[in-house]
């Protein structure tokens, strides 16, 4: 009963500008091993690695994020707009990872 | 979803004070959009003359000091105009609810140059954490340190004032990946025995960070136990529940309880859905004070529930 009356919102009029997205330049670097963050999404969401493999995580959203795994296997520090991380993955498994502010925003690593 | 189209007003939220009507459905929700004039913008409960019987308390929000990017690149100076706007209130506030994101990166400067500019208000403020007081090295003892006095846990508490019962939660602690607001169950005992003595005729104000109720899902924007604490307020005959955390209006009355999201000081963020993220939404510099503000909420005599006005910086 609690769910259903309805919500009201305050309506924004006016031209909307989107906000830009600056894209930093990936093509010096092993594209496999960077995982981006644009709008509130790691990309690509799910990533297989060899063991041994460095992972670097880059944030280019105007908000910051954290990588947090969720068996605390690897926290970064908090990431501002163009800050990474790197996580060198010296072990075999799945690595399920989430954003600690915004935990709806979820990703997986699997190394083998 | 569907979604009907918003004609355009012209002059903008500016000018008349219009209710607009634009529903659809998401997740077997619905909720209505209304535009207001800049003074006053979703006024629920009684409409108030200036000078309001009873007394008046604030709530304002998600003031990001030291965010500085596109969306809002002086969001102090934004802060500023609301403490002026709070300065220049005829009937001067009992006190402020601060409902979160203080700072921006929880940095020592950060809170530094928010409390010397709330401090200008000349009010007390009652502050609860949003995600962002909490990512110094420590994980929250930062914002502990400054606002947890009195406090349990991560920085709940309760306080009594013109008899009405106020309570200060924290949602945004242990998150878990996938979820959304967590409140957890340590806090929930606490929240319970706060209640249990207060007769059902106590009013109460609950406030909190992210909302409490889900209002999109996909965004975050809800409390994974977030019922289990509107459950214990249910037999409460008034419950206001005040929230931060979108950047923008969201409000609704069901049965006893009314809840409410106030604007940020710093930057707006997208209508669900309407972006690909929640993130700071870039509007054009004559727009942007349109879209931040603050909220007064007014206690009348009797037993009346709570008239929230909402308040933005343009004008």
């Amino acid at each position: 009963m609690l769910l259903t009356a309805p919500w009201s919102f305050a309506l924004l009029l006016g031209p909307v500008i989107g906000a830009l997205l600056a894209f930093g330049a990936v093509a010096a670097q092993d594209a496999t091993n960077v995982i981006t963050i644009d709008n509130f999404t790691f990309s690509p969401k799910e990533l297989t690695v060899a063991v041994g493999t460095t992972i670097k995580w880059v944030n280019h959203d105007d908000i910051p994020h954290t990588v947090v795994e969720k068996q605390t296997t690897f926290r970064s520090r908090l990431l501002d707009t163009d800050d990474a991380y790197s996580y060198t993955f010296t072990s075999a498994g799945a690595f399920d990872y989430f954003c600690g502010l915004h935990p709806h925003m979820v990703g997986q690593i699997i190394a083998k | 979803m569907a979604k009907k189209g918003i004609g355009d007003h012209g002059q903008g939220i500016g000018r008349r004070e219009v209710l607009e009507c634009m529903v659809w459905a998401g997740t077997g929700v619905l909720w209505t959009v209304s535009g207001g004039v800049p003074h006053s913008v979703g006024l629920i409960g009684d409409a108030l003359a200036a000078e309001p019987a009873g007394f008046t308390f604030l709530q304002m929000s998600d003031s990001h000091i030291g965010f500085d990017k596109a969306a809002n690149p002086d969001a102090l100076g934004t802060l500023r105009e609301a403490v002026a706007k709070v300065k220049a209130m005829p009937v001067k506030p009992a006190f402020i609810i601060h409902t979160g994101d203080i700072t921006h990166l929880s940095k020592p400067a950060e809170f530094d140059n928010a409390d010397k500019v709330f401090g200008e208000t000349g009010v007390q403020i009652h502050y609860v954490p949003g995600e962002h007081d909490i990512i110094d090295e420590e994980r929250g003892k930062a914002y502990l340190e400054r606002y947890g006095k009195g406090s349990k846990g991560a920085g709940w508490y309760s306080y009594d004032d013109h008899g009405i019962h106020f309570i200060g939660l924290v949602n945004v602690v242990d998150l878990k990946g996938g979820g959304l607001g967590n409140l957890g169950a340590e806090q929930l005992a606490w929240l319970e025995a706060d209640l249990k003595d207060k007769s059902a005729s106590t009013p109460i104000v609950v406030f909190a960070h992210i909302p409490l109720q889900v209002i999109y899902k996909e965004w975050g924007w809800g409390t994974d136990d977030g019922t289990q604490a509107l459950t214990l307020l249910k037999r409460f005959g008034s419950v206001t529940v005040l929230n931060g955390h979108i950047h923008q209006l969201a409000q609704k009355v069901e049965g006893n309880m009314t809840f409410h999201t106030a604007l940020s000081t710093a930057f707006p963020q997208p209508a669900p859905g309407s972006a690909p993220s929640p993130g700071p939404m870039l509007v054009p510099a004559d727009k942007l004070r349109t879209l931040l503000g603050l909220s007064t909420v007014t206690v009348a005599q009797g037993n009346k529930p709570l008239a929230i006005i909402d308040k933005t910086l343009a004008g």
